[in-house]
Formats: structure tokens, C-alpha cells, sequence
């Protein structure tokens, strides 16, 4: 009798424990969990974004042939069809999208509360608290010490900071350089400085669904397509000629970059999941 | 006998059951599985660091590296020593942190004006001298770096330094046989990650401390500490002419700004480069001058090859430029006014901050 009391009491503590473990944000969150998918569609105007392989045109008349894009998307909120927002957990909410890696493209949101949702909001970046944190809170797509060299570089070790939207390619426009291709190269972060203030390039985007709701439950999980326009870096609030900015990193030109990128997401749609 | 895998199975279905309904996150979660039959009587291993016993100097600031996120022990210490000193560092074998950071020299890199990375390539910066790392706010001539824990990845990245990639290296060290037992010994487990790996990077770098040259002693008055009459005048001058920018115990006061040095060879726009602000252009960091006397050669550029050049700079040859710093600025005209024999005086007392305790110590030289 007194070992299965024994064996009940651990049970329980062990099953509290990690229920405490357990880091929701949100004390209004509806068990069971239910989740909800975020697909990020990269195009060139009315076109799929291929690497290396299209040339597309600019408003300036460029023609130009993205050779790598990559963008982070951290801070993520669903708006509720009420205003309020569901936050996603800040240790869960950094994502890397790679147009070379399909499966980095699909984010997938867990333990999303039941409701009725009506826009997604999210930040370009990795904003300044996390830019500064420690180390050892870098982890999965912030480790600056994965897969983030060369091509899929997205951490400046000599700045400490993270690129937040990277775009390379090729463009007849630009003269050849020592590699003997005519690169052009964005690489634009910036997240307002630690010790001394500088640009903030970080840029917080709100995606509405138009008319639609995206209603999670147990037994529906969304998915809602957002797509991500290249296009719009260079056709964006101010018109950028590849030929006059190959190479935008470090400059105040940066800025200038980031509100054209600001503008390039928009709701493509939406799908449903219906299980029984 | 029977009762642990019962308790066991319980334990696991509880974590199961609670950690299946957390956020998943994409981690794979390990659920621990009983093994059937008679349970293991190994005893486990236990590993135990040794806390390193790290001390301000009595006359130096507070540090500002946050020791509460890095608890130094000696087997971690250990571990970065190793690290500082293993040519693996680099992305062919042929540089190690030490290569470039000699101890005789105070760690900085004598006869090196500019600093030497792999394939004999040249950067275009003249390498600091380490010590008393736990004080600073930023690294490098430009601060570009404000925190211990993410410095050492710049020199390990920079294409001609050691042009290695952090992927790549720590994929070599987690293959290493060396690294694993000291790991396990620093952290009590063999998994190899960025923080661990820079954080003892860190924690031997915070080891070294340089608080005993003769002007050390002298501040602290202790037995040791007597100056000559030449170095106390050079002292009194120093704390006139110099001491507004390298002031306090580091004799620095960790800001950035120019000292009037000619931009006819050498345009480098110094903290404009990590802040893009116009008033920052061709600024750079006011350096230490601990144990100055071992590191020439001297500025950002390493232009000058000894302390008289340095002073004949100060004293005759600041260009007038629209961003010299005010200090160097008297009754409108551009230098400091200095007799060759107070020159001399001042570098008499510049030789008392050589920390030759320091700069002999083992527990800093590359381990066997």
C-alpha cells in the first residue's frame, strides 16, 4: 500500500515537473495544443524565385539572377480576429528562411491557442535583446557557428551581428570583379547598436489575411502562404539600380534596403487541415 | 530488484506524457527507456570542477565581463588554454591564437606591423596586446566586438587571419580525441557547442591579469613599488599631458578618437566601420598602455616602430584634421607640448608598467 502511494507520488511530481517545464507565455492558452503553418513563398514578381538559373528585370531595366536569399523571421504574433495577439514563445520564435532549403521555408507554430486569427506579425531580424544576448542563448538557427559561413553566412563575426535579409546574385549591369562574375551583393543587418547607437534595420511586418480567418482548433490547423516579392527590394518605396548599388552591407544605404524589403511580404492564401 | 524497472517505466511514462504536451520546437525529445533485466551498478562518473579563484586587482575598476554567465573553473581555464594555443584554430594548420599574441610580448606581436595570418597574409590592423580582458567594454581598434564570449570568432573568420569557418572548426574539434575528455572535464558532458567552446576561449582569456609591474605596486604601495625621480616626474607629466585619454588603472579610457595620425598612406575609418556615424570617422580606440614598452610596434597601423616616435608624433607632428580630438588641441594649434628631457621622463615612467610577473608566468604559456 505504502509503495504504491510511493509510486503514485513520484508519478505525479515527475508529471508536474514537467509540466511546469513546460514555457508558455500565454496563461490563456486552451489545451489540447493545435498548431498552425506558416509557408514562405519566395518570388521574383509574378515569377518562382530560381537560383542561378532566370534572369529577371528590374524597374530600372536590370536584368539580374539571384545566385542566394535568406532572411530571418523571429517574433512571431498571430492577431486574433479581436485585436488581441497570441505570442509565440520567445525561445521558440527565430526561424532562418533559405530559398536553398525547402524545409526551412515551412515554419510550423505549436500549442497555438484556439481561436479565430487574422493577421500574422513578425520581425525581419534578430531583434537587439537577442543580438546581445548571451551565447549560450544562441542556439538552432542563431548559433553563429552553423552552417553560417560562405553562401549561408548570416552572422558578421567581426561586428557581432546578425545579416538579416541576404541577397547575391549576378547582373549584367555590374562589372565584372575579381572573381571574374559581375556580383552584386545585399547583405543588410544593423539591429541598433550596443554600446554606441546605429541604423535599425530591423523591421516588424504585419501580414493581414484579407477577408479570411484562419480558425484553430484540435482538429483544424491553417496554413497560411506568405509570399516573399525579390522585386521588391529594388522596386520598393525608393527604386534601387543594381548598377548604381552593387554591394550594399555596411552603409547607411543599408537603411534604404531594409524599408524597400519591409514591403515585400504579402497573404497568398490560406489551407486547412481537417482531422477527426 | 524488481521495483527499479517499475519505477523506472513510471518516471518515463510521467516525462513522456508531460513533455509530449509541450511545445515541440522541432527538438527531438529523449525519453529515457528502462533497460530490462538487472539495472546498472557502475557507479556513475562524477565529474567535479575546481572553481577558479579569480580576484580584481585592488586597484583596478570592477570588471565588466559578466563571470555570472561563465563561472570560471580551472578545467575550463585548462581547456581554453589548450584551445588559444592549437594551430586547429585556423583553417590550415598553421595558426593558433598565440601565434599572433606572444607572451614576451605581452601578447601582442612583435615586429609585426600589421597582423599575419595564414599564407603569410596581411591584415590592416596592428594586433593588440591581451591582458586584463574582463575590463573592457569592446575589443579591437574599432570595438566592433562588445563581448568576450564572441571575440575570439573574428579572428578565427577573418579571411586573413585564420580564414577558418566556425562550422568547419568545431566539426574538427568534436572529431578530435584530445577535446572530448576536456570537455567532459570542463562541463561534465563531451558535447562540443559554440558557447562551450568560447566561453573557455573566455575563461582562459580572463585569466590574464597584468596588475604587477612596478607602477602596480607603487599605486597599491607595496614593497616593490619605488619609482625614480625620473619616472615619478614622467608620472606627474603623464597624469598632465596624457592621462585625460589613457586614464585610470588601464590607462585607458576605452573611447575612440583620433590623435591626428597623417591618412596620407593608410585611409582606414576605424569606429566609423562599426557604426556608420560621421562623427566616428577615422576614430579608434584609445589603447592600453600596460606593458606598453614590450608591444611595439605602436598605433592602428603599427606606423611607429618606438615610444620616442610615438612622442615626436604627439609632440610635432598631429595633423591638423577637422576630427583631432580637442585634447590634442591647445590655444587652437594641434600637439602636446613636450621638452625632449620630459619625452624621456615619460618614457621612463611608461617602462614602469611592465608587468614582468606577467609576461613570465607559465599558467599563460602554451601548455605541454
Amino acid at each position: 500500500m505504502r509503495r504504491s502511494f510511493l509510486y503514485l507520488s513520484i508519478f505525479t511530481a515527475v508529471l508536474t515537473a514537467g509540466f511546469l517545464a513546460c514555457n508558455t507565455n500565454d496563461p490563456e492558452a486552451v489545451r489540447p495544443p493545435a498548431r498552425f503553418g506558416l509557408d514562405f513563398i519566395n518570388v521574383v514578381g509574378n515569377q518562382p524565385l530560381q537560383l542561378g538559373t532566370v534572369a529577371y528585370t528590374n524597374a530600372s531595366g536590370e536584368l539580374f539572377t539571384p545566385t542566394n536569399f535568406n532572411y530571418f523571421v523571429s517574433n512571431i504574433r498571430l492577431i486574433r480576429t479581436d485585436g488581441s495577439a497570441w505570442v509565440v514563445p520567445q525561445d521558440s520564435s527565430y526561424f532562418l528562411i533559405r530559398q536553398t532549403n525547402p524545409a526551412s521555408q515551412k515554419i510550423m507554430l505549436n500549442n497555438v491557442p484556439v481561436g479565430s486569427y487574422k493577421a500574422v506579425s513578425f520581425v525581419l531580424g534578430v531583434d537587439s535583446l537577442r543580438s546581445t544576448a548571451d551565447i549560450s542563448k544562441r542556439t538552432g538557427a542563431l548559433d553563429p557557428a552553423v552552417d553560417h559561413t560562405g553562401a549561408n553566412g548570416m552572422y558578421w563575426s567581426w561586428n557581432s551581428g546578425y545579416i538579416f535579409m541576404k541577397l547575391e546574385g549576378t547582373s549584367p549591369s555590374v562589372p565584372r570583379d575579381a572573381t571574374g562574375r559581375s556580383n552584386f551583393r545585399y547583405h543588410i543587418g544593423y539591429f541598433g547598436g550596443r554600446d554606441t547607437k546605429t541604423i535599425n534595420n530591423l523591421k516588424t511586418i504585419t501580414v493581414p489575411f484579407g477577408t479570411d480567418a484562419a480558425q484553430v482548433d484540435p482538429f483544424r490547423q491553417p496554413t497560411v502562404q506568405i509570399q516573399a516579392d525579390v522585386l521588391t527590394i529594388f522596386d520598393g518605396i525608393t527604386p534601387i539600380s543594381i548598377k548604381v548599388y552593387p554591394e550594399v552591407m555596411i552603409s547607411p544605404f543599408s537603411a534604404t534596403v531594409a524599408k524597400n524589403y519591409a514591403g515585400m511580404f504579402s497573404y497568398k492564401g490560406m489551407k486547412t487541415t481537417v482531422t477527426d | 530488484m524488481k521495483r527499479f524497472p517499475l519505477i523506472g517505466f513510471l518516471l518515463s511514462a510521467a516525462l513522456f506524457g508531460s513533455v509530449a504536451s509541450c511545445q515541440s520546437g522541432g527538438g527531438e525529445v529523449v525519453v529515457p527507456t528502462p533497460v530490462p533485466g538487472k539495472p546498472d551498478t557502475t557507479p556513475p562518473v562524477v565529474y567535479q570542477t575546481t572553481p577558479y579563484p579569480w580576484k580584481k586587482p585592488a586597484n583596478f575598476p570592477d570588471p565588466i565581463y559578466n563571470f555570472a554567465n561563465n563561472p570560471l573553473t580551472l578545467e575550463g581555464v585548462a581547456l581554453g588554454r589548450t584551445l588559444f594555443y592549437d594551430d586547429m584554430l585556423s583553417v590550415n594548420g598553421t595558426v593558433s591564437c598565440g601565434f599572433c599574441h606572444q607572451q614576451p610580448a605581452a601578447f601582442a606581436h612583435p615586429d609585426h606591423a600589421l597582423s599575419h595570418g595564414v599564407d603569410d597574409k596581411i591584415g590592416t590592423r596592428n594586433n593588440l596586446g591581451l591582458q586584463n580582458l574582463a575590463f573592457y567594454k569592446n575589443f579591437f581598434w574599432d570595438g566592433g566586438v562588445s563581448d568576450l564570449d564572441l571575440l575570439s570568432m573574428a579572428p578565427i573568420e577573418n579571411p586573413v587571419e585564420m580564414a577558418h569557418s566556425m562550422p568547419k572548426l568545431l566539426s574538427s574539434v568534436r572529431q578530435s580525441a584530445k577535446y572530448r575528455p576536456l570537455f567532459q572535464s570542463a562541463f561534465g558532458s563531451d558535447s562540443i557547442t559554440t558557447a562551450r567552446f568560447l566561453k573557455s576561449l573566455s575563461q582562459f582569456m580572463l585569466t590574464m591579469v597584468s596588475a604587477n609591474s612596478r607602477y602596480d605596486k607603487y599605486s597599491r604601495k607595496e614593497a616593490g613599488g619605488e619609482l625614480t625621480t625620473d619616472e615619478l616626474a614622467g608620472l606627474n607629466l603623464f597624469q598632465q599631458k596624457c592621462s585625460s585619454c589613457h586614464a585610470g588603472e588601464l590607462f585607458t579610457d576605452q573611447s575612440f578618437r583620433n590623435n591626428g595620425l597623417s591618412r596620407a598612406f593608410n585611409q582606414d575609418e576605424g569606429r566609423y566601420g562599426i557604426t556608420l556615424r560621421t562623427e566616428d570617422k577615422f576614430k579608434f580606440k584609445v589603447p592600453s598602455l600596460r606593458n606598453v614598452v614590450r608591444t611595439p610596434p605602436y598605433m592602428h597601423d603599427g606606423r611607429f616602430g618606438s615610444l620616442d616616435d610615438v612622442l615626436n608624433h604627439y609632440a610635432t607632428d598631429i595633423q591638423d584634421v577637422a576630427e583631432l580630438d580637442p585634447a590634442l588641441r591647445k590655444n587652437g594649434k594641434p600637439g602636446v607640448l613636450l621638452t625632449n628631457s620630459e619625452k624621456k621622463q615619460i618614457i621612463a615612467f611608461l617602462s614602469t608598467l611592465t608587468d614582468t610577473a606577467y609576461i613570465a608566468d607559465r599558467q599563460f604559456s602554451a601548455p605541454n
